[in-house]
């Protein structure tokens, strides 16, 4: 996502060295994916559902 | 002792053949408190050690904090992945197990710059519109 769009900064967190960070976004299993603090994706889905997810600004309905 | 094995490298070797634009690894430490920071460091020197497009740049978080502000960068390690004017791949923590794997896709990615998305993902990422900051927690496996 990164690479298709300047907008986009991608950031891979290594959970277990950063306690704080699966405190602040609730972390309870891998991967888990924040987008602008606001869309949370739990689980690792296709890149046809994960994008438009990523995109929407909120959880799928 | 290496951390990458024989057959390690020459995977590894593979992949960096399809490397395109020079890339240069922005790596972000400190001295003290940071146990990953050491063998992220052997593991990265191992890795640009198998492409002539691959350098390694090391600064120190609490020291170069100009460098640090410039990558968004607020804890160690760091690592930036960065190609040109590309330069938006980061990882936290130390790139061990898949992370390494996933490491290596985002060299080549930058290197590239084809991100190898479906045309309905590109064209709905043309249409974004303001700065979108992705997270993804991972654990080593």
């Amino acid at each position: 996502m990164a690479v298709e769009s300047a907008l986009v900064t991608a950031t891979t967190v290594e959970a277990n060295e950063f306690p704080d960070l699966i405190t602040r976004y609730a972390v309870s299993g891998v991967p888990k994916t924040i987008v602008n603090e606001q869309v949370e994706i739990l689980g690792a889905l296709p890149e046809s559902q994960f994008i438009p997810k990523a995109l929407a600004g909120g959880p799928e309905a | 002792m290496a951390l990458l094995s024989d057959g390690d490298r020459h995977h590894v070797r593979e992949a960096l053949a399809r490397m395109v634009d020079p890339v240069r690894l922005v790596f972000f430490s400190q001295s003290l408190n940071c146990e990953t920071c050491l063998p992220t460091r052997q593991i990265l020197d191992e890795l640009v050690a198998l492409s002539d497009k691959l350098t390694l740049e090391e600064f120190n978080l609490q020291i170069d904090r100009e460098k640090a502000a410039e990558f968004g960068v607020d804890r160690v390690p760091a690592i930036v992945v960065t190609s040109g004017e590309r330069s938006r791949i980061r990882f936290f923590g130390a790139p061990s197990g898949y992370e390494f794997m996933s490491l290596l896709d985002a060299v080549v990615l930058q290197s590239t710059g084809d991100s190898g998305l479906s045309e309905a993902s590109r064209a709905l990422l043309a249409e974004v519109l303001e700065p979108l900051h992705v997270q993804v927690f991972v654990t080593p496996t």
